[in-house]
């Protein structure tokens, strides 16, 4: 008898804890998402903490069930978000642990994050070594997926062939002329890559470009003197670069007193962070890109207009690349995770299973529909945008003008084509409109 | 020829906020053989209290040329308080110590600026770009160049012509030179060696952040700004020899030339070229160009 309703207690308590185990996302549970982004540093003012203020106010916003349609749904399907932030800054040695401490001590569902080139690099097969999700939602280097394979990370983003490759076909569309250009790009994974693509896609579009000054200085070398002299003197049609935050910042402050944005075409391929900052600095004309349709390129709908009205609500300041690039990365992960849990009866998902969810899929942002079209799903497209500068001097900012969009297949290569090689081949089986 | 110009300019430009860092390093290892880590740390002080001081003056609607003067008073008197305060607070503790345990020191002082630092002024860029329009700009060799990147060179000049002259043509100098050639006959002369200590490490201080201060205006200021130039500053000091205010203006030269010249040149070679020179004098000069003779003690 005794022994027969310790049975019975059993039986009924393995059964309601599988039953527990078994029963849907509800909003007890909670997602657990560790969040990379710079808090301090050179990258922190211009990406980093745009980057934690989209995510905090994303978070918030979904958390609330605030986002519109198709994010409705509050948290990740039912689940309120918890997010855990950290400091990439620090080098990629104590990005390497950090994220074994998230995975490991915080118990993180998943890692979603990171900026540098250099980290992303790092953290890759650390996620994959782990089997644990790992969701890169910046990095400007094609070399993530194309030069590894993953299971268990996912770019949430496109890398900087667009940004190059769509700079280069604004410039042919505007007739920009181009028979010489000049370089100039931080000496380390982002800036090589960008200068590589640049290059190359200007060759393509511009048969006869000679490449006239070509310089690589250190990250944060902070003062151009030199190099604004050497580019000057060259006097090159164009002078390029993928200068980010406080050395773009610098750069513009040296050179523009200098008469270089007088004397050549200035291309900046991510620099509309540096235009609250800069202001009237930055001179009339400059051809910049951001990095997808973002902030004051991006395009009217309501996701964007929830995301732009919002933050700048919340933030005192529109938001630029950093905040649209993470608040696509969270809804793409939520899409992913909701996604498996309409698979498997609503149950919190395992990361196999949000795995299988995330690959190849495609979902809307603020800044467009983003695809993970590249490296056998793992690896977004999407749009771009490409504008010049005015200043405008009742609203006291910088305006974008002379816009133009470009699809994700104009200027992103086809699945299973390196990056350098498509663009060498001449961009075979690229879609523009 | 224009293009030659140009290198030497550029060098000039480069050099003449290096000498002032190097010669503060340099005069501080001279007089008190302290291998200063936290001298980059002073830099960024300078800097970032320059910043604030132009700023301030920026929103109250006053012209730059009021911000260029009051961020060089304000860098002046905190940075010379700070530099007594530290030595006299903690450097002298540790004075007749194996000199790696002084060196330790300075390092630990360098850790805590950073962190000071962060904690006054954040960890956001921020700019003071008012004065760098102070002096126009001016065409030279066929370029444009900004009037205050020129105007370092005479200032630089003129902090050197000092230092050089209050050290070799003033009673303080002397009195300062003998405690570097000798400091037990010095005690023993009646010269008060700790003061003499006080005077030349707050200086040291005072100079690594009037170089920030003038170079503030075209840079942004932000956490990590003191690694670079204490890399950069100890180069020049190895070249021209510790404790050599000529040797420290000759280093800061040829590092500004040969930067020029290989971003004009070989600009593959730039970060190298730094310390191919530092090796090339080295290996002829293992104590640097301009290494003062000592007398042998008997």
């Amino acid at each position: 008898m005794d022994r027969s309703w310790r049975t019975n207690c059993a039986v009924i308590f393995a059964a309601t804890t599988s039953f527990a185990l078994a029963a849907p996302a509800s909003a007890q549970d909670t997602f657990k998402l560790g969040i990379v982004t710079f808090l301090s540093g050179p990258a922190a003012d211009s990406f980093g903490v745009p980057a934690r203020n989209g995510a905090q106010f994303t978070i918030d916003q979904l958390n609330k069930g605030s986002v519109p349609s198709p994010y409705e749904k509050v948290g990740f399907g039912g689940m309120k978000i918890e997010p855990v932030i950290i400091d990439e800054n620090g080098g990629a040695t104590k990005q390497v642990q950090e994220l074994r401490n998230l995975y490991q001590r915080d118990n993180v569902d998943v890692v979603l994050g990171y900026i540098s080139s250099g980290d992303c690099l790092a953290v890759a097969p650390i996620a994959e070594e782990l089997k644990k999700m790992l969701v890169l939602m910046d990095c400007g280097t094609p070399r993530i997926f194309e030069e590894a394979r993953y299971n268990y990370v996912f770019r949430t983003a496109a890398h900087a062939t667009m940004d190059n490759v769509g700079l280069v076909r604004y410039m042919k569309a505007k007739n920009v002329k181009m028979d010489t250009v000049s370089a100039i790009n931080q000496d380390y994974a982002w800036g090589q890559d960008s200068r590589a693509d640049f290059v190359a896609a200007a060759q393509q579009l511009y048969p006869n470009v000679k490449v006239q000054i070509d310089l690589l200085p250190k990250f944060g070398a902070g003062q151009y003197g030199t190099e604004i002299s050497a580019l000057v003197g060259a006097g090159s049609d164009v002078v390029y670069s993928s200068l980010w935050g406080g050395d773009l910042q610098a750069f513009v402050l040296q050179s523009v007193p200098r008469g270089l944005s007088k004397r050549s075409q200035l291309v900046f391929s991510a620099a509309d962070h540096v235009l609250p900052p800069l202001g009237d600095k930055m001179p009339d004309g400059t051809i910049l890109g951001a990095r997808g349709a973002y902030g004051l390129m991006s395009q009217k709908s309501p996701l964007n207009d929830w995301l732009f009205k919002g933050y700048e609500a919340v933030n005192g300041v529109y938001p630029v690349q950093a905040a649209y690039r993470i608040t696509q990365s969270i809804l793409g992960l939520k899409a992913a995770v909701e996604k498996a849990m309409s698979k498997n009866g609503g149950k919190k998902p395992s990361t196999d299973e949000m795995v299988e969810a995330m690959t190849g899929l495609e979902w809307p942002s603020p800044g467009g529909l983003i695809q993970m079209k590249l490296a056998d799903g793992h690896q977004a497209i999407q749009p771009i945008a490409i504008s010049r500068t005015k200043y405008n001097p009742e609203l006291k900012r910088v305006d974008l003008v002379d816009i133009q969009y470009f699809a994700a297949e104009c200027v992103n290569p086809p699945p299973g084509v390196k990056s350098i090689d498509w663009i060498k081949g001449g961009m075979q089986g690229a879609k523009c409109d | 020829m224009n293009f030659f110009l140009t290198i030497i300019l550029d060098g000039l430009i480069q050099a003449s906020w290096l000498f002032i860092v190097a010669l503060g390093l340099t005069l501080v290892f001279g007089v008190l053989k302290i291998l200063n880590i936290a001298h980059g740390s002073f830099y960024a002080l300078g800097a970032y209290i320059a910043a604030t001081a132009v700023t301030m003056v920026a929103a109250r609607g006053l012209p730059p040329s009021v911000g260029f003067v009051a961020m060089l008073l304000s860098v002046a008197l905190i940075a010379s308080a700070v530099g007594l305060l530290l030595e006299r607070g903690l450097l002298k503790m540790f004075y007749g110590r194996d000199e790696v345990v002084l060196l330790l020191v300075t390092y630990a002082v360098f850790l805590i600026l950073e962190d000071v630092t962060k904690l006054i002024w954040g960890v956001n860029p921020i700019y003071a770009t008012q004065p760098y329009e102070l002096f126009g700009n001016l065409e030279f060799a066929g370029l444009y160049y900004v009037g205050y990147d020129l105007v370092l060179i005479p200032i630089s000049a003129a902090v050197g012509f000092a230092i050089w002259f209050g050290l070799n043509r003033t009673v303080i100098g002397k009195i300062v030179l003998a405690v570097i050639h000798n400091e037990e006959m010095s005690v023993s002369m009646g010269v008060r060696v700790n003061r003499v200590y006080a005077i030349a490490f707050a200086f040291g201080v005072l100079l690594a952040a009037l170089a920030g201060a003038l170079t503030a205006p075209k840079i942004s200021m932000q956490p990590g700004l003191s690694s670079d130039v204490i890399i950069l500053s100890f180069a020049i000091v190895v070249i021209g020899g510790l404790g050599s205010v000529e040797g420290a203006a000759v280093g800061a030269i040829l590092v500004g030339l040969a930067r020029a010249a290989s971003v004009h040149l070989m600009p593959q070679a730039e970060l190298f070229m730094i310390y191919l020179i530092m090796a090339a004098v080295l290996l002829f000069r293992p104590e640097g160009l301009f290494k003062r003779e000592t007398a042998r003690r008997i």
